[in-house]
């Protein structure tokens, strides 16, 4: 089964042909998603029609490419503006979290650690309704109270980034703490011994040697608040991030803007996926 | 170490870890559990019991529904075993080098990209007049258009499709730490293709093995897109169902007491996995 036994050859090809038809499998839907985008017709369906680009840049009805979909342009801006936001949080947490399991020994450290992983395995649609009732009742009783109104707690783009940053800071975590972990603490004990403050010796060398996580953490957290879907659901208001609007458009019928919109989605997230690699290889 | 100066350190780093886990994942399951056993009586009247578990068990549709979507997402995880091992074992120990960074990254590239566009892309193949119908049609195999969306397969189809990836990349991770000597030991000393897999590389991938049952089952399991896609309106998920109680019937004591369930069920099938295959939540998720 390793390349040094020996094997039939029916064994052998039956195997490579599993492997072929598997790969086939995967790339199909992707592909044919990127296919119909080029389709001249209102369908994203056979027959094919001929080739057009009216998808992407058309601006006369029915043909109204992405960039001149208004509800999708705007929800595009949506879903960037939560991502930033998640990642910055999430990265500045995870690094917290990072230094404080690697770096330190009390008492409850494996408890709170599970806890830390508990996101993990909770079905994102109950983080979502757990946060949105506890939000609500916390609205009520702050409302009935004071008698202001407390928009913030209400569904809306404050809880998507919130409900979001619950379980992504989660992975961050784990990137960041795994990079820390093989960081020698005696270049610390150096910079310390040549003068430099406790603080001066983690900012000018152990940051720097965790930027490459800290950074394939960032864009692992875009992706994943770009495409998460069934937390948002529960959480947001009427800022819809890109995941919902598409929804909601598959459900009434889809035409092939939505495979313009995938196409892009597809390039990008595949893009921003490598560069993650990238950072977190180089060392 | 321990000066007042690193301790005020350690309460600093303390603290985004306390707020984050206190605010937003214990205080509103504590919460949510609250709501679940509170009962609506009259406008804003409230009182505690749990009249919406027992709802739940009344109901046949609720109960069927929830041990429907269980079921099926084992079977997804089973499946999701069976079809990823071979690939994974490929990867890890039939590559090398470049193609096997080749093989890893097509794996990946799925998992980054958007399950609403991966469930699209399935819409696209098996509706009526999509390319799978069209392209039998064409072939004659079949007479007229058939419709391969909106049925209990379909759904299937996705749900391996969505969590398979979630499978291979911690096996391949287990798989590449086996050291290929041992296999070439077993077969020395006589081994079956068998009896090695069985006594050597499945005990070796065991980890992998869990974590990545333990992902593809909760993603089955809480998952929303793909059965409501894929499997049309009649096809019931229990995580439509509590979609449909919080916010088209705003029935938050019953759904709250759904999702309660879930998290139960969930909970309770991680846990005995984990027993069951001697392994830590620690070890198998937190690497």
């Amino acid at each position: 089964m390793i390349p040094t036994v020996p094997q039939s050859s029916a064994l052998k090809w039956t195997y490579r042909a599993y492997v072929t038809l598997f790969f086939i499998y995967l790339a199909l839907p992707l592909t044919v998603v990127c296919a119909f985008a080029f389709n001249n017709s209102v369908f994203p369906s056979l027959p094919w029609e001929g080739f057009t680009m009216k998808w992407f840049f058309g601006t006369e009805a029915p043909f109204i490419g992405v960039f001149h979909e208004r509800s999708i342009v705007r929800a595009i801006g949506t879903s960037a503006f939560v991502a930033v936001w998640v990642a910055g949080l999430a990265v500045a947490v995870g690094t917290c979290n990072a230094f404080l399991f690697v770096r330190h020994d009390f008492r409850g450290k494996g408890l709170l650690y599970i806890l830390m992983l508990l996101p993990l395995i909770i079905p994102g649609v109950i983080l979502g309704i757990s946060i949105l009732v506890f939000a609500s009742s916390v609205a009520n009783t702050l409302e009935d109270a004071t008698g202001l109104w407390f928009d913030g707690l209400r569904p809306g783009l404050i809880l998507v980034i919130l409900g979001q940053f619950s379980f992504i800071t989660t992975f961050a975590t784990l990137v960041i703490s795994a990079r820390l972990q093989k960081f020698d603490l005696s270049l610390e004990e150096a910079a310390l011994n040549l003068g430099a403050t406790k603080w001066g010796a983690v900012r000018q060398v152990t940051l720097p040697f965790l930027l490459p996580a800290i950074i394939g953490a960032g864009v692992v957290a875009v992706l994943m608040s770009f495409e998460n879907f069934n937390t948002t659901l529960m959480l947001v208001g009427s800022d819809a991030p890109l995941t919902i609007i598409m929804f909601d458009k598959l459900k009434h019928g889809s035409t092939p803007v939505l495979n313009a919109v995938s196409l892009l989605l597809i390039v990008a997230s595949a893009a921003l996926g490598l560069l993650s690699l990238l950072f977190q290889k180089s060392k | 170490m321990v000066s007042d100066k690193s301790k005020l350190g350690f309460y600093l780093l303390l603290m985004p870890l306390l707020l984050w886990l206190v605010t937003l994942i214990i205080l509103p399951h504590i919460g949510l559990f609250f709501v679940s056993i509170s009962e609506k009586v009259g406008v804003r009247e409230y009182e505690t019991g749990f009249g919406n578990y027992a709802v739940f068990f009344n109901e046949p549709l609720y109960w069927r529904t929830f041990a429907r979507t269980a079921f099926m997402s084992i079977f997804t995880t089973v499946l999701t075993l069976l079809l990823g091992f071979p690939i994974a074992y490929y990867i890890a120990k039939l590559t090398r080098g470049r193609a096997k960074t080749t093989l890893f990254l097509m794996c990946l590239i799925p998992f980054w990209v958007s399950e609403l566009v991966r469930t699209f892309g399935w819409m696209i193949l098996l509706r009526e007049t999509g390319v799978l119908s069209s392209f039998l049609q064409y072939t004659g195999v079949i007479d007229g258009p058939v419709e391969f969306l909106y049925n209990d397969g379909a759904i299937m189809v996705g749900l391996v499709y969505t969590s398979i990836l979630f499978m291979i990349v911690p096996l391949v991770t287990t798989l590449d730490s086996l050291d290929d000597s041992l296999i070439e030991a077993g077969y020395d000393l006589g081994g079956s293709g068998w009896s090695i897999l069985r006594e050597i590389v499945i005990p070796h991938a065991m980890p992998g093995i869990v974590s990545g049952c333990i992902v593809v089952f909760m993603l089955s399991l809480g998952n929303y897109l793909t059965p409501i896609l894929l499997g049309g309106k009649d096809s019931l998920w229990f995580t439509g169902l509590i979609y449909t109680q919080f916010i088209t019937r705003f029935n938050w004591e019953l759904g709250s007491a759904f999702g309660f369930l879930l998290l139960g069920l969930s909970s309770t099938i991680v846990f005995l996995g984990l027993k069951l295959s001697r392994q830590s939540l620690s070890g198998t998720m937190g690497r």
